[in-house]
């Protein structure tokens, strides 16, 4: 018996027919209710796409909220620990936001599309926490989830897959930057951002002209090497380059349910996104009290010996147990075994020597190591072409 | 710029009570009230020329005797035209209840009804003496809790055991349940459940059979245990309170200025620093409190986009839907109500025969719509003070429920019709009554709210149940009559212990400000 589209419990996005065709491992999961690729042919292989030639991801399930209206800048100023004011039109900013006890609900993006008129980008679904927001102010909140359809471009030839579609000048757009084109009648935004690490774009088009769009932008990238790719290969990718995962390496502050789980800003190590100068934001009271008495926790980005990812780990000084691991991967490009944790704020200054207590299993065996792992600046991969305007051309 | 250490943002009584305390403690206040007079909801007004009422609140039951002898009101001022008044529970039947403090007294009433009414009252005034005493002090934290708070707590728990055990389970029996079933419970005759069901949801959202309605009850006997064996009437009205309450507070220094709006408060990086008034004067201040209801004090005069998310939240989910009216009549003479005596007609008159009448009368008002047969609490001040009407001629004041804010068909289209419905309704006590009338308002709920400038018209700036009362009043992260925003406390009735011509809310609020060392 064969399901029909609409048979399933889960959404499906508008390229879920290319999608679909392109999955030959037919892997999915779930993700903020539509159904999406878990890989398509191979986790390494897809990595390797993304990192030598050109990736693409479906991004469309993304919850996304349009927010216009005369006070939205204001709006989003007071919701967002960042000053919004910095982002000007046709730029895009990189945020988190609190609740009032300073805890992380989300991190997401802020796209500055018009005066008076942005899209924010989030992780968890946010309706009504927006909408209590909305209070007060002369805006319009809207979610738009489902009427925008996205696709993530991604690696060193991202930029030659969408020239040779026909975006030309986009090598010109800086790193945050938004443009506009043209694509049959509709219009498609591309902006420069990823969550890889590198040279990569997101692209945006009305539901109805997606799949042409997948179309198009797979023949076009044919020569380019241009590659699908699934949310393994892009957890590879984003531990690679240090970001951080909502739900994996934080948990959104609405969703605990037991007391001192939440994270602020600073123990996740995003305070350059606080503004404490702005008058009014949501978690500011908190945050500043955080200042005066210190975080609980502070989080590093650690190199660890050996080969075997630090999944879960315990982390010690010494005898002391002083933290765990949230996010681990053995980065193939950097060749570096990565791992993200939080740790007791007391130790995990630059350079710190740690111990990682590793388990992993070989056929039913399980071996624990102890690797010396160390505390190191910043993540592994950070190629320069993905700062370098115009974009490097393959 | 900072010339007061304390500025009141309101002339309730409440804001003129805290702002003496204040000014009592050295502290240099000024009180900023929108209307033309001081004591907000304790007012008075000449609806028709010659004819005066209190516009607002008209009974006395609940001020503080303490807050009386501290600010001497009596030497301000305050006199009684009448105390210890009866509560008269009209029967279409003419066979009226008359409750006079303990005992209740009826021609329908068997002599079982009786016994058991002297017992309930015993029972609900030694449990609202625990109410009063609580009334009295900042109520405790829900976390973090303090000495003193702690102190407070077992005290309360302390008093709950001194009940001894069975008043104890009767007090957390009760509570929580609605007055409907504890009337039925203790008594046979419908017009003494209705009369006293009636108190129970006095200026409150709720219908007889709602839950927390007993709590409203007690609520309202603390006026006992405060001393008043029943309602007093003030001389000259409402507004006599609020003008001796006034002088009272210049008389220890007060700044009071009338007919002065406030427009916002103004914030400093979060900070309260004074407020601008509607005239574009600013004004400077180490501390503003707001005698204002929370919600106004937060949506306009604080503004939702200057405080954080979760307040707004919280401050918006306060109950404080309203379903009160006033009735004021100008009477060319006394009315006569089948079944009462003239001197009878002094006294506290309720319409609410049985407590299915109130409930179905609440029923309207949960849809949108004015009760077909409300139920009113009905004064004739002018029996007691003969200032208030030309001579022979009388005034009628009564508080209908119910009358609901948010009026499906507007309010503009259904006042005339609803105002001859009420008439009608006294008519059936008193059939005379048509033919006295010489001029009528109505004051409904959106009246209410834009002359006493109060969200909705509540009577308690919100409603008074379990969930809003003690440390969740106003709401949870601004007990203790501090607010998240620093430098800004609230005053009024809105918060701890709550509403009515009580004055503990501004009392304890300035205490709590004096105790931590606010504005010194
Ligand atoms: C219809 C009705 C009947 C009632 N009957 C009784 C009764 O019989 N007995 C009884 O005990 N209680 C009664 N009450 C309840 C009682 O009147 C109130 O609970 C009490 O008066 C509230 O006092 P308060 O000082 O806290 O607030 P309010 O009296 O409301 O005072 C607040 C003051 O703040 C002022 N204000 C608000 N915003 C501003 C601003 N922006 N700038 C300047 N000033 C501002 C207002 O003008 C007002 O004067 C009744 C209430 C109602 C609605």
């Amino acid at each position: 018996m064969s399901r029909k589209q609409g048979d399933t419990m889960m959404l499906e996005t508008p390229f879920h027919s290319r999608v679909a065709l392109a999955n030959e491992l037919n892997l999915w999961e779930a993700w903020s209710g539509y159904t999406t690729p878990s890989a398509y042919f191979d986790v390494e292989l897809e990595y390797f796409a993304v990192r030598s030639a050109a990736g693409v991801f479906d991004l469309s399930p993304m919850n996304k909220y349009r927010i216009t209206g005369p006070d939205a800048g204001a709006f989003l100023n007071r919701l967002v620990t960042r000053d919004v004011g910095k982002i000007g039109v046709d730029r895009v900013g990189y945020t988190v936001w609190c609740d009032n006890a300073g805890q992380v609900m989300d991190d997401g993006t802020i796209f500055h599309l018009a005066e008076n008129d942005y899209r924010l980008c989030a992780y968890a679904r946010a309706m009504d926490w927006l909408s209590w927001s909305a209070l007060g102010f002369d805006v319009s909140v809207v979610d738009e989830s489902a009427e925008v359809a996205a696709l993530a471009v991604q690696g060193p030839t991202s930029c030659s897959c969408l020239q040779s579609m026909g975006l030309d000048g986009l090598e010109t757009l800086k790193p945050f930057g938004i443009a506009h084109f043209d694509f049959e009648g509709e219009d498609l935004m591309v902006s420069r951002t990823g969550f890889t690490g590198d040279l990569g774009y997101e692209v945006w088009i009305a539901p109805n002209k997606a799949e042409t769009l997948w179309d198009k932008l797979f023949e076009a990238g044919k020569p380019y090497m241009i590659k699908p790719f699934g949310s393994q290969a892009l957890e590879l990718t984003r531990i690679e380059t240090g970001f951080l995962q909502a739900g994996v390496d934080f948990v959104p502050a609405q969703e605990t349910i037991r007391p001192g789980r939440s994270r602020s800003p600073f123990e996740l190590g995003l305070g350059w996104l606080v503004d404490l100068n702005k008058p009014v934001f949501n978690g500011r009271q908190a945050l500043i009290r955080e200042q005066q008495i210190g975080s609980r926790y502070h989080f590093v980005i650690l190199d660890v010996d050996g080969n075997k990812p630090a999944h879960n780990s315990f982390l010690f000084k010494g005898q002391q147990q002083v933290g765990t691991v949230t996010s681990a991967a053995w980065c193939p490009t950097a060749k570096s075994n990565v791992a993200f944790a939080q740790i007791e704020t007391a130790c995990g200054d630059i350079g710190d020597q740690l111990v990682a207590e590793i388990y992993y299993e070989k056929e039913l065996h399980w071996t624990r190591v102890l690797a010396p792992c160390k505390v190191i600046d910043g993540a592994v991969f950070n190629p320069a072409r993905r700062r370098m305007t115009p974009a490097v051309a393959y | 710029m900072t010339n007061y250490d304390v500025l009141v943002v309101g002339g309730g009584h409440n804001g003129l009570i805290c702002a003496a305390y204040l000014a009592r403690a050295g502290r240099k206040v000024m009180v900023l009230e929108a209307n033309e007079q001081p004591g907000g909801a304790a007012a008075s007004r000449e609806f028709a020329s010659g004819y005066t009422v209190s516009s607002c609140a008209h009974w006395l039951t609940q001020l503080s005797p303490q807050i009386s002898k501290d600010l001497a009101l009596e030497r301000h001022g305050l006199q009684l035209a009448a105390r210890d008044l009866d509560s008269i529970g009209l029967a279409p039947n003419g066979q009226h209840v008359t409750v006079t403090g303990s005992a209740v007294e009826g021609a329908a009433l068997s002599e079982e009804d009786k016994l058991a009414y002297a017992e309930f009252h015993r029972k609900t005034i030694k449990f609202s003496r625990l109410l009063a005493r609580a009334f009295a002090e900042r109520p405790p934290k829900l976390v973090e809790s303090n000495l003193t708070d702690r102190i407070n707590l077992l005290k309360l728990g302390l008093g709950m055991k001194l009940l001894g055990k069975e008043d104890m389970s009767e007090l957390l029996r009760l509570a929580l349940i609605n007055m409907y079933d504890v009337m039925e419970e203790h008594f046979d005759n419908e017009t003494l459940k209705g009369l006293l069901s009636f108190d129970g949801v006095l200026g409150a959202h709720m219908g007889p059979r709602s839950p927390n309605t007993v709590f409203g009850y007690l609520y309202r006997r603390v006026g006992d245990v405060h001393g008043y064996n029943g309602p007093a009437v003030v001389k000259g009205g409402m507004g006599a309170l609020g003008s001796a309450m006034a002088d009272a507070a210049r008389a220890l220094g007060v700044e009071i200025r009338t007919a002065s709006k406030v427009e916002k408060i103004n914030l400093d990086q979060g900070r309260a620093t004074g407020v601008t008034l509607n005239g574009g004067e600013v004004i400077g201040a180490k501390l503003v409190v707001s005698n204002a209801d929370p919600v106004t004090t937060f949506e306009k005069l604080v503004g939702f986009r200057n405080v954080e998310t979760g307040l707004v939240r919280r401050v918006s989910q306060i109950r404080m839907r309203s379903g009160v009216a006033k009735l004021h009549l100008a009477l060319n003479g006394l009315p006569s109500f089948s079944g009462l005596t003239e001197t009878q007609l002094g006294q506290r008159l309720v319409i609410a025969p049985t407590m299915d009448y109130i409930e179905r009368a609440f029923n309207s008002s949960k849809y949108g719509e004015s009760s077909t047969s409300p139920a009113l609490d009905i004064s004739i001040p002018s029996v007691h003070d003969s200032s208030l009407a030309p001579a022979g001629k009388h005034v009628l004041s009564a508080i209908v429920q119910y009358a609901p804010y948010d009026l499906g068909q507007g309010w503009d289209n259904h006042k005339e019709a609803f105002t001859q419905q009420l008439i009608e309704t006294i008519g059936t006590y008193a059939p005379d009554i048509g033919e006295r009338v010489v001029a009528s308002e109505l004051l409904t709920p959106v009246d209410l709210e834009r002359e006493f400038h109060i969200k909705g018209g509540h009577w308690h700036h919100g409603e008074i149940s379990l969930d809003q009362v003690m440390m969740m009043r106003p709401f949870p992260g601004a007990t203790q009559y501090g607010t998240p925003v620093e430098g800004l406390y609230l005053c009024g009735a809105g918060t701890h212990p709550g509403g009515g011509v009580m004055g503990l809310a501004g009392r304890n609020a300035a205490r709590e400000i004096i105790k931590r060392g606010g504005a010194a």
